[in-house]
This record gives structure tokens, sequence and C-alpha cells, in this order.
């Protein structure tokens, strides 16, 4: 029995067609995942179905009645829930202030918050989805956040849910508790859109998967009657190979180490304690953990844009500690920083600009402080073409471009001036298979080349998949470090999640 | 030594304070309500003045002083409604468009009284609210002194601060001016009509803002001035960020303003051989202390100044 029917959905932002003529049906009580790569356009359509964007074409169909959503609000009251990529939570007020917003309790012209707990801990109770009602949001786990975000579409009493990449946060353990409860809503009646780009979790949570691949659909599929090659294929439109290939890594001398690193967040309270990493020649040390643990303050730490507490820094025999950013990065170190758009590139500046970013005073681009554009452009048309940046122009301003090809152009320059050191930083983050597989390549031959690479990724499988030793960061501390194949998946699970207990660690003293 | 000490204390003194706090916590209030929802309100300045001239030119048509205290409120509302249309509606820059709003009501306000009466200083005298008397309250000793006899608009204050108090923490309205200041996107997403809220809070702090004026022509003097809000709105600015965007914390700062202001005032006619003109710079000196102290702690609503754009 179909409840949801979209047909013939286009939205278009300026050039870019976001939804060209998308059909969509979502059968009653079923898990239905929508699969793309970023940018394939799978939020759009749920932003349309939501009432967020309007649509240029194309009309709604919900329980076969032609609906029109003009905003979230109608949306609501006709029984559509969703749950956004970015909570939509407001810090500074309590969970069940959070919930009933839109829709308070009243009692006269006040607000019953008695009844509103009340009610927050009923629902709460009933779908097992854990959270305490008087606590303010700013002092809530990413986890917790999550379960008020999918509270307070019950607490509306939405019949579809749409949940928007809502495992990007979580831990292993979080997704499944997540998927647990997915699965006692579906019992319930619920129907459940689950947008993602993740093939292992579309795989073991939906009943079907719909695929938009560049704002087209590509098909829709019953998850038992397809694999996750066949999905892949469908997202990519041509083969991927989903495993990495890796060579035996041999890993020369120590190049770079950190002695009793201690750093402290003091806004966010989190204190690096004594972090000690030796990374040798040809080899990549992950860094895992959920994210908030300190794997932030770490990449500053390490490269002078955060003040350290005690501890040294050591690249090559010498003692780092105190240099500048600028001279580090002379050493031969290399950032790929997590946060591409804050600390990566310049957005409103053209590819040229942000390529050589941090070497404009350097001779090679400037004569007597005035830029040689001609030798820029050069440059740049190499940096281009050996990263593969896809842009009409080197003018091209650095936010036209998709968020792989933005992270190409922070990778470029990075690892075009022969790093010795490299320290990435969730590298793939938002990007689609093509990119992550493109990155993960090149990390590898870096590594082969023989360069020193701290990986600090949120990705279990990535970790796994290009690690040569991984430690485990967990609220500030490093509670685990072993070769690569000495942790199972879940091992690494229940490390990120703080458990130490009955866990192999080999922690150096 | 004593007269200084009996000053400082003195009930004279902290009612003389009351009467200073009352247009600078309506307008901070006016201005809690307005950045609660997001918009930054510089103009409160003007709305100040706005209202202190609507109410004399409404006393001075009908001999009302209280339709002259209506029309503040109708006129603020009015300034505020416009104020809110450019920021809102067109998306301007709320600064901007505030201190450009100062700049109008201070020359429209000293125009209007040379067209409407021919002269340039001042209005001719109008009728003013006179003083009410509390009963009870005001027999009692010490309170009744400093809360006994003053404009009704003193008591209108303290009603609406507290009303204004249950109003943005204690009803489902107030709820939301919070979420759609902290998160417009959030208040979006829960059906929440953000422009509708922000029209609301500005068009309220407008009026609250207007009534402020009210009582510094028609409470104090009973006639206007020209710019006779004199740097108030920027106090009930300050005010309203060292209140924390609170309306009981509103006049709490106020009042402490406001004290300073009493002090200095009185400290001045006691010759106490220290210079005037040290002593006028105390309640500033004080604004700069407090203020430096408490803007590092304050938060402001975190989509203060934002423009959202729904439905892209």
């Amino acid at each position: 029995m179909r409840v949801v029917e979209l047909k013939n959905i286009t939205k278009r932002f300026g050039n870019i067609v976001a939804n060209d003529a998308i059909d969509l049906d979502i059968n009653r009580g079923e898990i239905h995942c929508l699969l793309g790569e970023n940018g394939a356009g799978k939020t759009t359509l749920m932003k349309i179905f939501f009432g967020l964007y309007s649509c240029d074409t194309g009309s709604i169909f919900l329980n076969g009645k032609d609906v029109e959503v003009h905003n979230p609000g109608e949306a609501i009251k006709l029984g559509i829930g969703m749950i956004h990529q970015h909570f939509m939570l407001v810090d500074r007020l309590t969970v069940a202030e959070n919930i009933i917003a839109g829709q308070e309790p009243k009692k006269g012209i006040f607000i019953n918050f008695a009844r509103a707990k009340k009610d927050v801990e009923e629902l709460s109770r009933r779908y097992g989805l854990k959270v305490n009602a008087e606590r303010r949001i700013e002092y809530t786990s990413v986890g917790e956040q999550q379960r008020v975000e999918i509270l307070k579409n019950l607490y509306r009493q939405a019949d579809i849910l749409i949940l928007d990449e809502p495992t990007a946060v979580l831990t292993p353990q979080e997704v499944k508790d997540l998927f647990t409860v997915l699965r006692k809503l579906k019992k319930d009646g619920k129907t459940i859109i689950f947008i993602t780009h993740k093939l292992k979790e579309t795989m073991a949570i939906s009943d079907r998967i719909t695929v938009l691949r560049d704002g087209k659909k590509v098909g829709t599929v019953n998850t038992s009657a397809t694999s996750p090659n066949e999905l892949a294929r469908m997202m990519v439109g041509r083969e991927v190979v989903l495993r990495v290939y890796k060579k035996a890594g041999h890993p020369g001398q120590t190049i770079f180490q950190t002695q009793n690193l201690c750093a402290t967040n003091k806004r966010s309270h989190l204190h690096l304690k004594a972090i000690n990493i030796a990374i040798k020649r040809g080899e990549i040390v992950g860094i895992a953990g959920v994210e908030g643990n300190g794997q932030l303050e770490l990449e500053e730490a390490l490269m002078g844009l955060r003040e350290i507490d005690r501890g040294k820094i050591i690249v090559n025999d010498r003692d780092i500690t105190n240099y500048s950013t600028a001279k580090r990065r002379a050493l031969g170190m290399a950032h790929i920083p997590s946060s591409r758009l804050k600390r990566g590139l310049i957005k409103s500046f053209d590819l040229e600009k942000n390529i050589i970013l941090g070497s404009q005073w350097s001779s090679h681009f400037a004569d007597k402080g005035i830029l040689a554009q001609n030798r820029i452009k050069k440059y740049s048309r190499e940096v281009i073409d050996n990263f593969d940046i896809r842009c009409s122009d080197s003018k091209e301003i650095i936010s036209s471009l998709s968020g792989g090809n933005q992270q190409k152009v922070i990778i470029g320059r990075e690892l075009s001036g022969d790093p010795q050191v490299i320290i990435a930083a969730q590298p793939t983050r938002g990007l689609d298979v093509g990119a992550i597989e493109y990155i993960h390549n090149l990390l590898l031959k870096m590594r082969d080349e023989g360069k020193a690479i701290l990986l600090i990724s949120a990705e279990l499988d990535e970790l796994k998949s290009l690690s040569d030793r991984i430690m485990v960061l967990y609220e500030g501390e490093m509670i685990a470090e072993g070769d690569t194949n000495r942790f199972t998946e879940e091992e690494l699970g229940l490390l990120m999640a703080g458990h130490r207990e009955g866990v192999l660690t080999d922690v150096g003293a | 030594m004593n007269d200084i000490i009996y000053v400082i204390f003195g009930i004279n003194t902290l009612a003389a304070a009351i009467r200073i706090t009352t247009p600078i916590a309506l307008a901070a209030m006016g201005g809690a309500f307005s950045e609660r929802s997001g918009i930054i309100n510089i103009g409160l300045e003007g709305m100040i003045l706005c209202g202190a001239f609507a109410a004399v030119l409404g006393s001075f048509y009908t001999g009302s002083p209280w339709l002259g205290v209506f029309l503040s409120l109708l006129l603020g509302g009015f300034i505020g409604a416009l104020f809110a249309c450019f920021t809102i509606k067109f998306k301007a820059d709320h600064v901007v468009t505030g201190v450009g709003l100062n700049i109008l009501a201070l020359g429209a306000t000293t125009y209007l009284m040379q067209v409407l009466w021919g002269c340039k200083g001042s209005s001719p005298n109008v009728k003013g609210l006179s003083e009410v008397s509390i009963p009870i309250i005001k027999d009692i000793p010490v309170i009744g002194k400093l809360l006994g006899t003053h404009s009704p608009l003193v008591y209108i204050m303290f009603l609406l601060v507290f009303a204004g108090w249950l109003l943005l923490f204690k009803t489902p309205l107030g709820l939301r001016i919070r979420i759609t200041g902290e998160h417009p996107e959030a208040a979006d997403t829960l059906g929440i009509n953000i422009k509708g809220i922000q029209y609301f809070s500005v068009i309220l702090s407008g009026c609250l803002a207007g009534l402020g004026g009210a009582y510094l022509s028609l409470g104090q003097l009973n006639w206007f001035s020209m710019n006779m809000s004199a740097g108030r709105g920027y106090m009930a600015l300050a005010a309203n960020i060292f209140g924390h965007w609170n309306p009981l914390g509103c006049l709490a700062a106020s009042f402490l303003f406001s004290y300073t202001d009493a002090l200095q005032m009185r400290l001045q006619s006691l010759n106490i051989g220290i210079a005037h003109e040290l002593i006028q710079m105390l309640p500033y000196i004080l604004t700069i202390i407090v203020l430096a102290g408490a803007v590092v702690r304050s938060r402001p609503p975190a989509a203060l100044g934002e423009h959202y754009e729904t439905n892209k």
C-alpha cells in the first residue's frame, strides 16, 4: 500500500538541477533508504517533501491524495516528520522545551511544564529513547540529541519519519541502538525514509532502496534482491572498488613524535592527556574516536594552532614545540584540516589563490611583494591536472566547486610540496564514494613513498583499511593502541564509546 | 561625611533612581523582546524620542495626557513596524537601519516641533500625568516614601516588566520568540511562523520604548524638548545585555545605572570638594566596568542579527 508518491519532482538552484523529474514511491510501514552520493539530491528531495523547499514542477501524493506542502508546519499537520542532519535543537533550552515547542501543552495562557515533562517521559519510555527531559541540550551527548529529535517528531504524531544521514555522528553502538528503535517504530506502523550514503547501513536496515545520482533517480530495488556492489555501481555509475588495496608496509625510522603532549580546550573543558604518538616513515597511524573527544584539539596542537600546556612535538629529531605554524609547514608538515571551509580554504577566493595559500610570500609566486600572476596560473594548472580537480578554470571561485573537488584543492596544495609528515583530519568527510576512493589511494601512495601520516577519522572502515596502527582517543586520552589487525570492528566501537574492560589494550606507559 | 552616607543610602536617592529607571527599563525590555527574536534593536533611542514627542502631541491636541500616552504607544509601535519591515522584509542590516532610524527620529521630531509650535528648543507646556499614591503602601515607613507616590507610568512599568517576564519564559509565545532568536531554522521546521514572531517582537519593542518616551515627557516634565531621550536608548541597550535579555534583569540593570545617575546628581549638590566633572563621570565609569565584566559572560541569542531565508 503506497503511503507516499512523489511524482516528477524537479528543483533547480540557479543553473544546477538538484532534482530532475524524480519519482518516488514509499510503502506504508517500510524502511526505505534513499541512497546516493553527496550532492545527488537526496536531502533536497526530502526538504521538498517536508515543505522546506518548493519544487519547480511535480506533485506529492499522500495516501493517494494530491497534497501541497508549503511549509514544515503543513508537513507536520500531514504527519510528516524530519530529523535533519544538523540537529534543529536550541542549545539553551531544555530537552522538554525543544520537544514541545510549537505544540505546547497549556494551562490557561501559560505552558504546562509539568505536563510537558510527563508527556516527554511517557514517549521516551514507550519507544526506548532515553532522554532527560529537564536537561539543557548543551549538556547532552550527540546520541541523546538525536533521540530528542526523534521524540520531537513522535510528539507531533508523525507517521512518516525522514532521517537525514542519522548515523554520521554516532558511535557503532549508538547506531545499533538507533536501528533497534527504528525497527520498533516500524513495528508500530510508522513509515521511515532513511537518507544515507553508506552501503553497509543501507543493507542492514532497509526494506527497499531508491538510488539517486546527479539529481536523477537511478532505480528502486528490494534490499533482499541486491548487493553492496550493485548499489555502489548504481550510486557512482561505474564499477567501484569498495576495498582499497593496501600493500604491506615498510616503515622506516620514526620521524614524527609527540611526548606527553597536553593541551586544554577551555570552552569545552576537554583536556588532552599526555598524548604519545610516534609515526615512522611509510606508516599511517589512525586515530579512532567519536568526534569531540579531542581530535580537533590534537590536530590544532600538532599544527601550532592551539597552545599546548606541556609536552613536546618532535619532527626529524628537531623539537618543534614552540615553532609557529608557518615554520612547521616549512619543515615539511602538511595539514588537511577537519573543517574544510573554515581552516582549509577561503570560500570566496578563486582556485589559484587557494592553491598558493601559505606560500604567497615564496619567491616562486611573488616578486618583491607583488604576486607573479603567470607563474601562479601555471602552477595552479599543474596542481589541477595532477589532482584531477574538476573545475571550469583556475579562476573559478572555491564555493562553486563540489565538496569533493574542494577537498582535492586542499590536498593538492598540501601534498604538492613533498611533505614529510601529513596530518590528515577527517579527509573524506562528506565526500562521495568516487572522491573517497581517490583520496584513500592517494594517502596509501604517499605512505608507500615514505611519508609519515597521521589519519584522524571518525569512519571505522576508513581507519581499518588505511592505517597500519590504530590508536583510540576517548575524552582526550589515548585508551588503546595496536596494529590495525589486532582490533575487531566491535572492539573499536566499544573502545570509542569508552569501554576499556575486556578489550585488548596495550597502551604505552 | 554623614551627608555623603545619607546621599548614598538615602531614600530620596533611591526614589529618584526609580524615576530615572522607568523609561530605561521599559526600553530595555523592548530591546530584550526584539533581540530575543533575533533582531538587534539599536533604534530604541529613536523610538523613545518619538514616544516622548507623540505623548506631548497627543496631550497638546486632546488635553488628555492619557490619550498622549496612547499615541506614544501607537507611534512607538508604528516605528517598530517600520524598523521590522526594513530588517525582516527587506533584510537590511539591523545596526545600520537602527542608526538611520535614530537620526530620522531626531530630525523629524525637531522639525515637527518647529512646524507645529514654532519653537526651537522645547514645546509649550502640556497637561502631564499627575502622580498617584497607593493607599496602604504610602503609609508604610521607608517603603511608602520609596514606592508610595509616583507617576502612574512607574507602576505600569513594574507591572509590565513582570508581565513581560511571564510572557517570555512561561507562555508558548515566549518559547517561540526565544527559539526564533536562537535557531530560526529549528523554529521553521517546527512550523513556527518566524516572521510573524519577529514582527510581533519588534513592534512590541517599539511600543515599550515609546511608552518609556511618554514617561520622559509627560511623567516628568510636561513638555518635549529637542533630543529629549539623550542617550537613554543606548543605556537601555546596555541594560538589556547586562540583564541577559530578561525583563527582570533589564529592570535590575536599568536600576543600577539609574542609581549611579541619581547619586551623581545628588553628590554634585553637596559640594564635597571633588570636581563636578569627575562626579558626573560616575555613572559612565560604572557602566563601563559593569559591562566589561558582564559582557564577557553574557551570551546573546545565537542567531542575533542574522537574516533567515525560508523556503529557498
